[in-house]
């Protein structure tokens, strides 16, 4: 029947097909200039490069690569379920509950996101490294903290959205609150679920600052191990040869994601977010209360942080702040000061978030659409879109020295590439919080719309855009944290006139001086700041939401 | 509780009105579009390619502009490691006329590849020369050395008697049983620094049963000189557990206290050298102010900088160095020394051997 239908509209169909492709076009196309050029490009090299390293099928059938692959997927895969197993209570306070500090609550899980990995690893280090060297607990425990905002955020912000009446119906009719838990709440959660998850995932399976600190030598990644052929070793062509194993790797995690995703999306019957929360009852107050733990030792390392930037050679001091109006020691920042460097954090990721909500939200309109028609097609874009968060920022960086001095201009050192490559993380987290909520809209309300005559856009505009308003704002929000705490590209193509925090953090901590240092705590404190500001505004929009329903 | 229809319709539209000016205002004031860069069309520049230590102060580099009249620009990024893998693979199309930071260590591998053309300044028998790379003297041009040594902190043997150590050797000993902490050499400079000191000490052959014997004293690794000296060295800015790190020959100067003392010292006799070399790319575009920027780089008022803006030490004879560097951190004199090529055909197979040995 529904054949019989497209057969029959197919002559009206072509147009809004053309617009399609058109829409795919733009997030596909910066996707191949910015993303697989490059990459391709940088590859190609090592890979017919003769370098004096060891050849590219010596290096794809030692046990030692294998290995590392073994370890590399097992540590993200364990850090991701500690992600998941951490984030879901918190994702229910933030979506069901209504209770006080919420939005405080929120603000808070976001933060570890933006700090930078080297921190946060030195942080990790002295709560569970101590006097040994190189923990794997360690490893995966600093992954999970940075990943269970992505979790509360994907999760959460379906979660905000789902009907709360089909829970209740189960429970009315017997079902324990664990059993319309499973078999209600969580199989209209799951594509959310998988959706942060791949993201979690490869988050963890490219970390790199975490793995180097906490893994002192004995631990060592795909990630890791890309780098130092790349930059220690000169060693281009292994770099490349483990660049293509890194690619499979992650395109057969992504492959296993959408098809566990695929199984589980259904339309949701969606509600506005405030009809869905609502006081805890009876045995939801243990899970708000595993939430709050959560929260709370979340908090541990960032407390730490903040006392850390607080105590001076002579007792407790405001040196490090004081500093920040300043370029550090010897001025290390070379004539930027800190308060420059998070300003050029917000430009950058003002930048970035503009272009990866633009990208973001073309990518999911396209992929809502497209599947009905051609799942493989959906399919191939997702992962498409999702690829650049698996594969090493090295390679990316480089693959930018070799190629972008051929668009116009030397776009090699624009400034624009640095938010252009925080771009190109933040989309495919925009796309996953914005997907699953446009695609659990019901297909019925657009038919309906259609029916009444509305074009295309216009059906956007009057059914998915009010439904998904509050997923927009939320990725929005969450892009620009991400572009705020990006670490890996930028620190790579930032100028050294205009670094970003994070790199402005490392650069500190990375020289002689106890003030440097303390500055560089004190910056991780100014992040912290900026991020919970960032967080607490989108906060605000939302009380006068972009009209939901 | 609930808000009347018309109530949120009207806010509704206030708060899209509101929304749309404020990201107009926005987009105006934070985006990078628009802002900064005003490249002006004629006027002369030539671009330095370099890592992202070189910080000189700006006063230097105006100074540059005013006497030649061409304007200096930098682009750094990355380690020394880094910067020569850029080199190489932008040699075609170099990212501009001169490059500064390509270290004794990663050389041969930029001279290999042809990255640099010939120079050779009118100031660089000024001493620098003493220091460039065996051969090459005529594409490089030492600017600096930094020397990577053992550090101690004195104040801890003292308060325990016992004496401080003062060689390599020393360090297998039991008196010093769990008391060094060193990088590890595939992930950080002054690691890698250190295991070449022990290959020019220990020989090819020698140096794997030397890491085997600090191992089994209780040698700690970690992966980069941040957690080694901020988290793990007694005097550093944590309060670590170890009271030898290895780090740099002038680290000590900047733990001079209150009281005028130094509390660190470096061991002089662990020292390894690397040098830093600039030269004029081969691809140049500006080739006559490229090797103005050489000469820059080796004039007594640039070398009299390098020490506070880079924690190096000047290659250039006669330079003074700054008082605390003269007090606590001066210019080792016998740091072992390796030739470029052979670190360049050895390094991998050292590294994977130390990784064997220390982490078995």
């Amino acid at each position: 029947m529904a054949q019989d239908g497209a057969r029959l509209r197919r002559p009206r169909v072509r147009p809004a097909t053309l617009a399609l492709a058109g829409a795919a076009a733009v997030p596909l196309g910066f996707l191949a200039v910015f993303f697989a050029w490059p990459v391709a490009a940088i590859v190609g090299i090592g890979l017919r490069s003769t370098g004096r390293g060891p050849g590219v099928l010596d290096l794809l059938t030692s046990a030692e690569t294998w290995s590392l692959v073994g370890f590399t997927l097992g540590q993200a895969a364990a850090a991701t379920v500690l992600a998941l197993l951490a984030g879901m209570p918190v994702a229910f306070l933030l979506a069901r509950c209504a209770v006080p500090l919420r939005g405080l609550a929120r603000v808070l899980v976001t933060m570890p996101f933006v700090l930078p990995t080297v921190v946060v690893g030195m942080a990790f280090r002295t709560l569970f490294v101590g006097s040994g060297d190189g923990s794997v607990l360690a490893i995966v425990l600093a992954n999970g903290f940075f990943n269970v905002a992505v979790v509360a955020r994907t999760v959460g912000g379906l979660w905000a959205h789902t009907d709360r009446r089909a829970e209740d119906a189960a429970r009315a009719l017997g079902a324990s609150r664990w059993r319309a838990f499973t078999s209600v709440v969580l199989p209209s959660l799951a594509p959310a679920i998988a959706s942060a998850a791949a993201v979690v995932f490869l988050f963890c399976a490219t970390s790199f600052g975490v793995v180097l600190v906490l893994g002192a030598a004995r631990y060592r990644t795909l990630e890791t191990e890309i780098y130092l052929r790349t930059v220690q070793l000169l060693d281009l062509r292994g770099a490349a040869a483990l660049s293509l194993v890194q690619l499979v790797a992650v395109v057969a995690a992504l492959v296993l994601g959408a098809r566990a995703r695929r199984r589980h999306e259904t339309a949701l019957r969606l509600r506005r977010a405030t009809e869905t929360a609502r006081r805890p009852r009876g045995g939801e107050w243990a899970v708000v209360a595993v939430a709050v733990c959560v929260i709370a030792l979340l908090m541990v390392p960032i407390v730490g942080l903040v006392v850390r930037s607080l105590s001076t050679v002579d007792g407790w001091g405001l040196a490090g702040y004081r500093a920040l109006l300043g370029s550090g020691q010897h001025d290390t920042l070379g004539g930027v000061s800190g308060v420059d460097a998070a300003v050029n954090s917000l430009r950058t990721a003002f930048d970035a978030t503009l272009l990866a909500m633009a990208l973001g939200v073309l990518a999911s309109v396209v992929l809502s659409r497209l599947p009905r028609r051609n799942p493989r097609v959906a399919g191939a874009m997702d992962a498409a879109l999702m690829l650049p968060l698996g594969v090493s920022a090295v390679t990316v960086g480089f693959g930018y020295l070799v190629t972008m001095d051929a668009l116009p201009g030397d776009f090699r050192t624009s400034p624009l590439l640095v938010p252009f490559a925080q771009a190109l993380v933040a989309t495919p987290l925009v796309v996953r919080t914005v997907l699953p909520v446009l695609r659990a809209v019901d297909d019925r309300l657009r038919q309906a719309a259609a029916t009444l005559g509305a074009g295309p856009l216009r059906v956007w505009r009057e059914v998915d855009l009010p439904l998904v308003g509050r997923a927009l704002l939320a990725a929005a929000g969450f892009a620009y944290v991400v572009a705020l705490g990006e670490f890996g590209a930028t620190s790579f193509l930032a100028r050294p006139d205009a670094p970003t925090l994070p790199v402005a953090i490392a650069r500190l901590i990375s020289r002689p001086g106890e003030l440097n240092n303390q500055m560089a705590y004190a910056a991780c404190a100014l992040l912290l700041v900026v991020t919970a500001t960032v967080v607490l505004l989108v906060e605000r929009a939302r009380v006068a939401e972009v009209g939901e329903f | 509780m609930r808000r009347s229809v018309l109530g949120r319709t009207v806010l509704g539209r206030w708060a899209r009105v509101g929304g749309l000016v404020a990201t107009v205002a926005l987009a105006a004031g934070c985006s990078l579009v628009g802002g900064g860069d005003s490249g002006q069309g004629g006027e002369r520049k030539v671009v330095l390619v370099t890592h992202n230590s070189f910080n000189p102060p700006k006063e230097l580099l105006e100074d540059f502009q005013k006497r030649t009249g061409v304007k200096l620009e930098v682009r750094a990024s990355g380690d020394g490691g880094a910067l020569t893998n850029q080199l190489v693979l932008t040699k075609a199309n170099p990212l501009g006329d001169v490059a500064f930071g390509v270290d004794s260590t990663f050389a041969s591998r930029a001279l290999e590849e042809g990255v640099f053309q010939p120079y050779r300044g009118p100031e660089a028998d000024k001493g620098p020369q003493r220091y460039a790379p065996q051969g090459n003297q005529d594409r490089l041009t030492a600017v600096d050395v930094g020397d990577v040594c053992l550090n101690v902190d004195t104040g801890w043997f003292q308060q325990r008697g016992v004496a401080e150590p003062r060689t390599l050797d020393d360090l297998t000993q039991p008196q010093y049983k769990d008391l060094l902490v060193a990088e590890d050499p595939a992930t950080s400079s002054p690691g890698l620094a250190f295991l070449l000191a022990t290959v020019a000490k220990y020989g090819e052959n020698g140096y794997a049963d030397y890491w085997k014997r600090l191992r089994d004293n209780g040698l700690k690794v970690t992966s980069g000189w941040e957690e080694a000296y901020n988290q793990d060295f007694t005097a550093g800015s944590g309060k670590g557990q170890r009271p030898v790190v290895v780090s740099y020959a002038s680290s000590p100067a900047f733990t001079i206290g209150d009281d005028g003392k130094p509390r660190t010292k470096a061991l002089l006799d662990t020292c390894y050298r690397q040098v830093e070399y600039a030269g004029v790319l081969a691809g140049a575009k500006n080739v006559d102010d490229a090797r103005k920027v050489v000469d820059f780089l080796v004039s007594p008022e640039f070398q009299a900088k390098v020490a506070e803006s880079m924690y190096v030490y000047p290659a250039r004879e006669g330079v003074a160095l700054p008082a605390s560097w003269q007090q606590a951190a001066p210019l080792p004199e016998r740091s072992a020394e390796l030739p470029a090529d052979e670190v360049r055909a050895g390094r991998e197979r050292w590294v994977e051997q130390w990784r064997k040995t220390v982490r078995g």
